[in-house]
C-alpha cells in the first residue's frame, strides 16, 4: 500500500499535485477549530478593510474577517460533499453489486429504475425542495435528498465492472466450493471494485459540491451557515463587486476552484492505479 | 427494420418511466411541506387587493387541484396527472392573471436554443480536438491544451460564467452582459434583432462551451488512446492507409459513439448549468424564470417550470436515444 502510494507520488504529477491542493485545504478547514470569532457573529472587525498583515484575505461589508470566515466555510463545504459522497457511495455500491452479480430481471428493474435517475434533471427538483421546505432545508437534509439522487451514474459503472467480473474462473471455483452470493461478493468481488468507488467518491464531492455552491450563490441553500456558496451569496447581495470588495469573491471562488482541481486529479490519479497499463507506460516515459 | 422497431418500443418504454417517476417525485414533494401552500399563496395575492373575487376563486381552484390539499392522495395523484396532460397549471401568481403555461412558453425557445447551439457546439469541438491529442499523443500544442482543458473541467458553471461576464463587460466592455436582446428592439423575425439575439446569447453560450468541452476531451483522448492499439488499427497502418483517413475513418468513427451515448447521459446535467448561467447573464430561459418565480414565492410558475423541464430533458435523451442506431448500425443487431 505504502508502496503504492510512493510509486503514486513519485511518477504521477496529478497525484502529487492533487494531494499538496487538499493538502492546504484542509489544513485551513482544520484552521476553523481555532478561530477567534463565531461563524454567524457579524460586526466585529473594521468593514471592508483590504487584505492586510492584520487581516489577510480582508474584512466583508458584514464585520467579519474574511480568512476565518473562510475556514468555517471550507470546513463545512467539504463535510456537505463527504456526506453526499459516503452515503451516496453506499446506495450505488449496493445497487451496482446486486444488480450485476444477479443479472437478469433484477437486473433489468434496477438497470430502468437508475437509468431514470440519470436522466432527470436534479437542479429543478432541488429547487423545487428548497421552495416547499424553506427554512426546514438544512444542510443535513440537503445532503440526504443528493446522496438520494446521486448514485445512479456509478451504480452503473460498479455493475459493469461486476459483470465482468462474474464471468471470470475465480467466480465459478467459489460458486462450486460452497461459497455463499453474499460472501463471494464481498469478500471475492469487493477488493476489484473498491478502487473505483474511490474514485468516484472524489467526482461525487465534486458533483456535491458543485451544486450546493450554485444553489447557495442563488439563495436557495440554508445560507446562515458559512459555506463556500453562502459566502458569494453574501458578496452578492452586499453587491461587492460594485462596491469594489473584490476580496470578498476572488477568495472564496479561488479556494471552491483549488478543491475542485484537487479532488480531480486525486480521481484521475486513482484511476490510473485502477489500469495499471498507463501506471506503467507512465514510468516507462520518464 | 424489426429490430429498430423494438428498440424504438424500449426506448418509449423508458421515456414514459421516467417522466412518470420525474413527475411523481415533483409530486410527492409538494406534499411533504407543512404548510398549506394554497391559502398561502391566495393570501399573497389577494393582500395586495387589484383582483376580482372571481379570479381569486379560479386562482384557488386550480391551486387546489395542482396541490390537492384537502382531498385524499390518490386522487389528488390523478389530477396532478390530468393538469399536466392539458399542460395547465392555472395563472401565475407573481404576474397575476398571466397563465403558467403562457410563460413557459415565451421563455422555452430560449433555453433550447442555447443549449441546442452550446451543447452541439462543445460536444463537437472536445471531441474533434480530443480524439486528435489521443491520436498524436506527442504533439505540444495538444499536450498544452489537454492540460488547460483538465484544468477547467471542474471548475463549476457559475464561475466560469461569472469570471467571463466580469472580463467581457467589466474589464474589457465589448459584450452585453446580460438580457436576450436589446431592450428597445421589437421581437419579430427581423435581421436587427436577430443579430442582437445573437450577440447576446455569445457570452452564455461561451460559458456553456468553456464548461462542456473538457469532459468531451477528455473522454475522447482516452477513447482514442485505447483504439489506436487495437489490432485493426494497427492492419490498416500496415496496409498503407492514409494518416488522415486512419485518424477520421477508422479510428475517430469509433470513438464517436459511445460519445454519444454520453451525450444523452449528461443532457440532465448540462440543463443545470444552464440555469445557473441563466441567472447570471439575465438570459430570459427557463432557468432564470424559475429563479424568479422562487423568489416570488410563485408557487404554480415553480412546480409547471420544474414539470416541464422534466419531460423536455428526458424528450431531449430520447431522441438522441432513437437517432443513435442509424449511427451505429450494430444496436439494431445486439438490442
Amino acid at each position: 500500500m505504502i508502496a503504492v502510494l510512493r510509486d503514486l507520488f513519485r511518477y504521477n504529477g496529478e497525484f502529487a499535485i492533487g494531494c499538496m491542493i487538499m493538502a492546504i485545504i484542509l489544513g485551513i478547514a482544520a484552521a476553523s477549530f481555532f478561530s477567534p470569532y463565531e461563524p454567524i457573529d457579524s460586526y466585529l472587525v473594521a468593514l471592508d478593510a483590504p487584505p492586510s498583515l492584520e487581516y489577510v484575505f480582508g474584512t466583508n461589508s458584514r464585520g467579519q474577517d474574511i480568512f476565518w470566515q473562510l475556514t468555517f466555510a471550507i470546513r463545512n463545504t467539504l463535510a456537505f460533499g463527504f456526506i453526499v459522497a459516503l452515503i451516496s457511495r453506499i446506495l450505488s455500491l449496493v445497487i451496482g453489486l446486486i444488480s450485476g452479480y444477479m443479472g437478469g430481471i433484477v437486473d433489468r428493474i434496477l438497470m430502468s429504475i437508475n437509468d431514470t435517475f440519470i436522466v432527470i434533471p436534479l437542479f429543478p427538483l432541488l429547487v423545487l425542495l428548497y421552495f416547499v421546505l424553506r427554512d426546514d432545508m438544512t444542510w443535513f437534509v440537503l445532503a440526504l435528498v443528493m446522496a438520494g439522487l446521486g448514485w445512479a451514474y456509478d451504480a452503473r459503472l460498479i455493475r459493469s465492472v461486476m459483470i465482468s467480473l462474474r464471468t471470470r474462473e475465480f467466480t465459478n471455483t467459489s460458486v462450486f466450493s460452497g461459497m455463499s452470493m453474499p460472501r463471494i461478493v464481498t469478500q471475492e468481488h469487493l477488493p476489484y471494485v473498491l478502487p473505483i468507488v474511490f474514485s468516484t467518491f472524489m467526482n461525487n464531492m465534486n458533483w456535491s459540491i458543485g451544486l450546493e455552491v450554485t444553489l447557495a450563490v442563488l439563495g436557495f441553500t440554508d445560507v446562515d451557515t458559512p459555506t463556500i456558496g453562502g459566502m458569494i451569496f453574501w458578496a452578492n447581495q452586499h453587491s461587492a463587486m460594485v462596491s469594489g470588495v473584490w476580496w470578498w469573491y476572488f477568495f472564496p471562488t479561488l479556494f471552491v476552484t483549488l478543491t475542485f482541481i484537487g479532488l480531480f486529479l486525486l480521481a484521475i490519479s486513482m484511476n490510473e492505479y485502477i489500469d495499471p497499463r498507463s501506471r506503467l507506460d507512465r514510468m516507462g516515459n520518464s | 427494420m424489426r429490430s429498430y422497431a423494438i428498440y424504438v418500443a424500449k426506448r418509449v418504454l423508458q421515456f414514459a418511466l421516467v417522466v412518470f417517476v420525474g413527475i411523481s417525485i415533483t409530486f410527492l414533494i409538494t406534499h411533504l411541506t407543512p404548510i398549506d401552500p394554497v391559502e398561502h399563496a391566495v393570501a399573497q395575492v389577494s393582500t395586495f387587493g387589484f383582483s376580482s373575487p372571481e379570479s381569486i376563486e379560479l386562482l384557488r381552484q386550480s391551486l387546489k387541484e395542482l396541490y390537492g390539499v384537502g382531498d385524499n392522495l390518490w386522487e389528488e395523484y390523478l389530477i396532478f396527472w390530468r393538469r399536466l396532460a392539458m399542460l395547465d397549471f392555472g395563472p401565475s401568481l407573481s404576474a397575476f392573471p398571466t397563465p403558467v403555461s403562457e410563460l413557459i412558453g415565451r421563455a422555452i425557445p430560449w433555453t433550447i436554443g442555447l443549449l441546442t447551439v452550446s451543447t452541439i457546439l462543445s460536444w463537437f469541438i472536445g471531441n474533434i480536438l480530443g480524439g486528435l491529442a489521443g491520436y498524436y499523443s506527442r504533439n505540444r500544442i495538444l499536450r498544452i491544451l489537454g492540460m488547460i482543458m483538465m484544468g477547467l473541467h471542474p471548475v463549476p458553471y457559475y464561475i466560469v460564467a461569472f469570471v467571463l461576464l466580469i472580463v467581457f463587460t467589466f474589464l474589457l466592455p465589448i459584450l452585453p452582459s446580460s438580457g436576450g436582446y436589446e431592450m428597445n428592439l421589437a421581437t419579430g423575425w427581423t435581421p436587427q434583432f436577430a443579430g442582437s439575439a445573437l450577440l447576446h446569447s455569445i457570452l452564455p453560450s461561451l460559458s456553456l462551451i468553456l464548461v462542456g468541452v473538457g469532459s468531451w476531451f477528455m473522454g475522447m483522448r482516452a477513447l482514442v488512446s485505447n483504439i489506436v492499439t487495437d489490432d485493426y488499427v494497427t492492419y490498416a497502418a500496415l496496409a498503407g492507409v492514409p494518416d488522415k483517413k486512419l485518424v477520421t475513418s477508422y479510428v475517430m468513427r469509433n470513438a464517436f459513439l459511445p460519445q454519444i451515448t454520453g451525450l444523452a447521459m449528461s443532457i440532465g446535467a448540462i440543463f443545470n448549468g444552464a440555469v445557473i448561467t441563466e441567472q447570471v447573464f439575465g438570459y430570459p430561459g427557463i432557468g432564470r424564470l424559475l429563479v424568479e418565480a422562487v423568489h416570488a414565492a410563485d408557487y404554480s410558475l415553480v412546480l409547471g417550470i420544474t414539470s416541464i423541464a422534466i419531460i423536455a430533458v428526458s424528450a431531449a435523451v430520447f431522441i438522441i436515444d432513437i437517432i443513435y442506431p442509424l449511427i451505429d448500425p450494430r444496436v439494431q443487431v445486439t438490442q
